[in-house]
């Protein structure tokens, strides 16, 4: 490491003011800090400081999702070889290989767009890469359906970080997540693409549908009907969907979202970090569940009478309640505001989702709202802190 | 009936070098300053010039808005040098210390039979007054100024500080003869004490409303047990002053003479022996301690007038701060470190941290950790949320009132609370923050920017 921080050294000059290279000092300067923790060393203030930067942190949320991707990989695999006859038995390697085949490109893409926007924005602005899209360029490829157009993933980052996160300033100051900003421009300008049967990938053209996608054929349904009678065998225990290979994982769905378990893995690696706020997903969880139960005893349509908690082991409700309400740049700041935030937003989730089958992802559009509604939140939490105070004023 | 309460949020940070319970003098310092820097919203104006010699207990500079508070030479000698910043600014009055003091006289008070008059105009002629402060703005007290309270934390709970039972160690008579003085400041009822959860040092003190803190740092800042016991409110004004100041200042209206004695906790991972050693205020850093060349590690050695959440960066030849009551010794942590071995992919066992992203949170609540001055990381925007809220026992919201401050909004800062916080209560949240935000200094800012604002 001697050896890497010399060369380091000797080409720093090039870059640094009036060396040939020095536009590109912010892409040296992160690469550098990327590698070495810099010498720099307090002045004033508290002289000592903890170890924790935001890299550490950015690192910590890509290691809580490396269980969802790795599985997410598997299943790909998993999924497309049931469309093969069952003698191709084939191994754990060949279904990783499968997926990875699929993921690596998406992730190398979701990356490159991405990382060369913020390069680019932070040249010009002239200042150091926030870390902010490490987690974003691996949170977009585990919410895509696995065979989406490498072209549209271009699209979609660069849509998201320009639209989603510089155009406010960059990392921190951006109101809406960037993932999810990614995946609704997808969602909007390319409806066909991302609602479409593409879930599977499979070279014969067979297609896989997702489990919400079943369920949303039964909304104005007759709940007798066969179609209705159709979709809710396919929930039973035993079958396709059930609470089981639900909660493990082994359904279609977009790459990172199927697993429950994988992500409450990383969400125990986020919760026990405290990089995550555990704050939120608990809430987010009751919210859901507690959605689930009344539309269980309104009980309208066989979507309603779903069991809640096989309700919220569907879809992206878990991946979007572990990695998605938890940024903290779009949450609600205050302790307070993050349970009323988490609770409204685990709520509409499910309620999105059975109200208005055109868009089979509530939790999707039920995470964005909130984000947008956050800042009003901690408001109203913060106006208590004041009049807290403000009574105290007169009292005395 | 004294109150308890029990402060939940903070943090220990058990550093390297922490001083046993024996005290001993220090060795007579050759040169002793004041240094205007010290003391919050002050602009000197200079009553000696170098070559004046002076007794102890004469006035070097007062206050230019407020000629009554005068700061006063800890020892007799020769004017040495007046050492000036950037647009002349004074940042010390150096004084060439005697071999011993000879001192002027400025009578014994007693204080049971004298008015409040006459106890202030004495503690702002002995140059006594500048060791109380001020809340709100945390700045040096102003005597036109009534107090609603004045409030003593009875004990530091930073890293590395001195022991109040060290510091006070035969001492209580002239602590008792403070606290009657502050009783006679503030009024009857309006002197606070505030008492480390079993601690007996105290025991025997009259006169003032004691309150037992117990629980981690900040627990021992004043501004903390100020908001758990009567928060300041707009319009309020409180004065805070240190366990040992008021002791000194209890000798002082005893005696007649100004002796700011000082007990300095000389500890940290590079110091060789640490230690409680007695001196006073202004000494030279180098009658304390022997500042090793290089740290343990090769480094160089950051040397910290006062705690090191809170302190100043000095030099071996520097003084030691005028509120200040500890001397650290770090290694200063400049060189870059990789990070797989030590840097932010590291397992972290030997990185204490507030958050639990490294593995260090596994050792042993004893253990003490070696810090260095590294800033561990570079600065960024806001980005995580409720880590401060975590070692910021306020009922306040840190970042939104930092925010508040970053935008220069006068009217939110008001209300979020700002007249209840010092810098140093931010000390902690500047410590764990992830982004590396200088939260101090922008609190620093804040109030500056009110005081002005206010008039």
């Amino acid at each position: 490491m001697k050896f890497i921080q010399k060369m380091i050294g000797s080409v720093k000059p090039h870059f640094e003011e009036g060396g040939k290279l020095s536009k590109f000092w912010v892409v040296f300067d992160s690469l550098e800090t990327f590698t070495f923790t810099p010498g720099h060393v307090t002045h004033s203030g508290s002289h000592i400081r903890d170890g924790i930067d935001l890299k550490r942190t950015m690192f910590t949320v890509i290691v809580a999702l490396l269980p969802a991707l790795l599985f997410g990989m598997w299943n790909i695999g998993d999924q497309h070889f049931q469309y093969f006859p069952a003698e191709l038995a084939p191994t754990l390697i060949d279904k990783v290989l499968i997926g990875a085949q699929k993921v690596i490109p998406l992730i190398m893409v979701s990356y490159g767009v991405g990382l060369g926007i913020e390069f680019t924005f932070a040249g010009l602005r002239n200042h150091a890469i926030n870390e902010g899209f490490l987690v974003s360029g691996m949170l977009i490829p585990l919410i895509m359906p696995v065979d989406v157009p490498l072209w549209m993933v271009a699209v979609a980052v660069a849509f998201a970080v320009i639209i989603g996160k510089e155009v406010f300033g960059g990392t921190g100051m951006n109101i809406i997540n960037v993932a999810l900003t990614a995946r609704a421009f997808l969602f909007f300008a390319y409806p066909k693409q991302m609602s479409g049967e593409i879930w599977v990938h499979n070279p014969d053209g067979n297609t896989g549908a997702t489990a919400l996608g079943k369920l949303a054929e039964t909304v104005g349904q007759d709940i007798d009907s066969d179609i209705v009678s159709g979709v809710v065998q396919k929930f039973y225990y035993g079958s396709e969907f059930d609470i089981v290979n639900s909660l493990i994982g082994t359904i279609p769905g977009s790459i990172g979202e199927t697993s429950a378990i994988a992500i409450l893995i990383g969400a125990v690696i986020l919760i026990s970090t405290g990089i995550g706020s555990w704050r939120i997903m608990s809430s987010f969880l009751v919210g859901g569940l507690v959605m689930g139960l009344i539309f269980n005893l309104l009980g309208l349509n066989a979507y309603m009478l779903l069991n809640p908690l096989h309700q919220i082991v569907l879809g992206g409700f878990m991946f979007g309640m572990v990695f998605m309400a938890t940024d903290p740049v779009t949450a609600t700041s205050t302790n307070t505001g993050k349970f009323i935030y988490g609770f409204l937003g685990g709520f509409f989730s499910i309620m999105i989702r059975v109200f208005n089958p055109a868009y089979p992802e509530g939790v999707m559009m039920a995470i964005l709202f909130m984000n947008v509604m956050a800042p009003l939140i901690d408001h109203y939490v913060i106006q208590a802190n004041i009049n807290r105070r403000l009574k105290r004023l007169k009292t005395t | 009936m004294s109150q308890n309460i029990k402060i939940r949020k903070g943090v220990d940070i058990r550093l390297v070098g922490t001083p046993g319970d024996t005290i001993s003098a220090a060795k007579r310092s050759k040169t002793y300053a004041i240094q205007p820097p010290n003391f919050e919203g002050l602009t000197p104006k200079l009553i000696v010039k170098e070559g004046d010699t002076v007794k102890a207990g004469a006035s070097l500079f007062f206050e230019k808005k407020n000629p009554s508070i005068r700061y006063a030479s800890p020892v007799s000698g020769k004017v040495a040098a007046i050492l000036r910043g950037e647009k002349r600014r004074i940042m010390s009055v150096i004084v060439e210390a005697d071999a011993t003091d000879s001192y002027i006289d400025y009578g014994s008070l007693d204080i049971s039979k004298s008015s409040r008059e006459e106890v202030l105009n004495k503690i702002l002629e002995g140059g006594m007054f500048p060791f109380f402060g001020q809340r709100p703005f945390g700045v040096v007290a102003s005597p036109e100024d009534f107090p609603r309270s004045i409030h003593v934390s009875g004990f530091d709970s930073s890293p590395l500080a001195a022991h109040n039972s060290v510091a006070l160690d035969g001492r209580m008579k002239d602590f008792q003869n403070g606290i009657n003085a502050l009783a006679k400041l503030a009024g009857e009822g309006g002197v606070h004490l505030g008492v480390k959860a079993g601690d007996s040092t105290y025991d025997k003190i009259e006169g003032c409303t004691k309150t037992t803190f117990s629980g981690p740092h900040p627990a021992g800042n004043v501004g903390v047990q100020i908001h758990h016991t009567l928060p300041v409110n707009k319009g309020e004004v409180v004065w805070t002053i240190g366990y040992q100041d008021v002791a000194n200042l209890g000798a002082f209206l005893s005696s007649g003479k100004y002796v700011p004695s000082r007990t300095v906790s000389v500890a940290g991972s590079e110091c060789s022996a640490p230690a409680h050693l007695n001196t006073l205020v202004g000494a030279e850093i180098a009658s304390l301690v022997e500042v090793p060349s290089e740290a343990s590690n090769g480094d160089a050695v950051r040397i910290i007038s006062g705690s090191p959440l809170t302190g100043d960066k000095v030099e071996a030849e520097g003084h030691l701060g005028s509120y200040h009551t500890a001397v650290a010794l770090l290694p200063e942590g400049n060189e870059p470190r990789f990070i797989i071995s030590k840097g932010w992919l590291s397992l972290g066992l030997d990185r204490f941290s507030i958050s639990k992203s490294y593995l260090s949170w596994m050792m042993p609540k004893s253990k003490s950790w070696t810090l260095d001055t590294n800033m561990g990381g570079e600065e960024r925007a806001f980005v995580v949320t409720g880590e401060y809220e975590k070692v910021f026992p306020f009922d306040i919201y840190p970042v939104h009132l930092l925010k508040s401050i970053l935008v220069n909004d006068i009217d939110s800062m008001e209300k979020l609370g700002i007249y209840e916080v010092a810098p140093e209560d931010f000390a902690l949240c500047e410590y764990g923050c992830t982004s590396k935000i200088p939260v101090q200094q922008i609190v620093r800012e804040g109030l500056d920017t009110l005081r002005t604002e206010l008039g």
